[in-house]
């Protein structure tokens, strides 16, 4: 195994580059990246109106998120291979396809888990910075959210590493990231999958790993310098 | 008494469902004025004042605040609210901001002011409450007494001619009440108009210039403090003030 490693550890990291496209784990962070800095403000848009005061909005919202919920991410990356496309008469690559996929997904997801901080704050937070002449968007923005999104940190953690395992499905559009790079590597050696497949899982688990360990360490300083411990 | 009025409720109603917690409310507060409400719970003491910032809304008559109609459909809330300070029972200082960050929170982000000068405001009204020493804390690090001083400094950043008092010694420890109605007591003495919700009699006798004694909705009596602890005539007022004598 130590031996796969030490010949082929740069195409695992950066895939075929600089002789062809840039891919493996380099990639596979290029994808979770976008998808998760585009899905966040899109499932914060969900949330408010999820719980908003206008019924056909609350309504709409939930139906979008149920839906998406209720589909499986591959039949969902297929649909957007195929209907972007059609829809916007641009041949789009299997990169944005992914990322289109990913964002829809990981928006409705996030959105749920946004949702249950924002109900979660206080009801008198929101009086008081009413009362103090605070309009809507200035006491969502300043008192709601801050404390909401700090509140479900653990649960945004999760959809963030969810994210990073799902670009491995990016595999069936032919996107070059870390599993397609891993299979490549796999198809040079033949005799090995279990080797290869191996050194895989274990990038993905130590890539989840650090990022949920750094999350709850900010998370935990945060506490701790508000007094919340 | 010839000072301007500054909160007028004029044949108020309000009903949760079937429950009629306003019922043709009437009462005018003039500029300077310290009106202590009291009464027995649920007797909607909170929910008059909450009217006067329109937390609630009601169904029927008007509130005036400054000579605006807090319910009126033209009003601009956000502006009213600007005008009249509201300290709550819980405080809800906001816990993701330092002290200082809580005070010139409205000046800053509301009123737009520099920051300078609202920090110097800020660190002014923290001294005046006697915390200017916490201003780098979080409202997580205070004592439920430190905290609702911070609360009251920032509803005083504003620097509205009116502040509501809704319960705001009833979630804190007995040791910590004396630090909170002192600062309410240093407010009175200043000339600031107040309507304070609460059951702390000493105060009421102290600094109240009235005294509204509610129940069920209505406003029962309405009387100075001297009347309305030595000699209540009314039999229902006599109940209460046993009651809340034999609680201490």
């Amino acid at each position: 195994m130590l031996e796969i490693i030490s010949n082929y550890w740069l195409t695992f990291l950066i895939g075929q580059y600089p002789n062809g496209p840039l891919g493996g784990l380099a990639m596979t962070m290029i994808v979770a990246v976008l998808s998760i800095l585009m899905s966040f403000p899109i499932a914060i848009g969900i949330a408010m109106a999820r719980l908003s005061a206008w019924g056909w909005l609350r309504m709409a919202s939930a139906a979008l998120s149920s839906f998406v919920r209720g589909i499986p991410l591959l039949m969902l990356i297929f649909w957007c291979y195929f209907v972007i496309p059609i829809m916007t008469g641009y041949a789009v690559s299997g990169f944005w396809t992914l990322v289109a996929a990913l964002t829809i997904y990981e928006a409705a997801y996030l959105s749920e888990v946004i949702r249950a901080g924002m109900a979660a704050v206080p009801k008198g937070q929101t009086e008081a910075a009413r009362s103090l002449g605070g309009g809507y968007f200035l006491t969502l923005r300043s008192v709601v959210l801050p404390q909401a999104l700090f509140n479900v940190l653990p649960g945004i953690t999760s959809q963030f590493i969810s994210t990073i395992k799902e670009t491995s499905l990016g595999y069936v559009i032919a996107v070059n990231e870390l599993t397609f790079a891993a299979n490549q590597v796999n198809n040079q050696l033949l005799t090995q999958p279990l080797q290869v497949f191996t050194i895989l899982a274990a990038i993905y688990f130590l890539l989840c790993f650090l990022l949920s360990r750094g999350l709850s360490a900010l998370e935990f300083s945060i506490r701790r310098k508000r007094g919340l411990i | 008494m010839t000072a301007p009025v500054i909160v007028r409720f004029d044949q108020v109603n309000k009903w949760y469902g079937q429950n009629h917690v306003l019922q043709d409310v009437s009462l005018e507060v003039a500029k300077g004025e310290v009106v202590v409400v009291c009464g027995p719970s649920g007797s909607g003491k909170s929910t008059l004042i909450r009217t006067i910032n329109a937390l609630e809304p009601i169904q029927k008559g008007s509130v005036t605040l400054n000579g605006t109609a807090v319910h009126g459909k033209g009003t601009d809330l956000n502006k009213l609210r600007q005008s009249v300070g509201f300290v709550f029972q819980q405080f809800n200082l906001f816990p993701h901001m330092s002290v200082l960050d809580n005070v010139t929170f409205a000046p800053i982000r509301i009123q737009k002011r520099p920051r300078a000068e609202a920090e110097a405001l800020a660190r002014e009204l923290l001294a005046r409450v006697g915390l200017a020493e916490k201003e780098g804390s979080f409202p997580g690090f205070l004592s439920g007494g430190q905290q609702q001083r911070v609360a009251i400094a920032r509803a005083l950043a504003l620097r509205p001619p009116v502040i509501l008092f809704d319960e705001p010694t009833s979630a804190l420890d007995p040791e910590m009440v004396g630090e909170v109605l002192q600062v309410m007591k240093s407010l009175a003495r200043d000339g600031m108009t107040m309507i304070c919700v609460t059951h702390e009699m000493g105060f009421a006798r102290e600094v109240g210039d009235r005294v509204i004694f509610m129940d069920q909705g209505r406003i029962v009596v309405d009387t100075t403090p001297e009347l309305f602890f030595d000699a209540p005539d009314h039999p229902r007022v006599r109940r209460f003030l046993s009651d809340v004598r034999g609680e201490h």
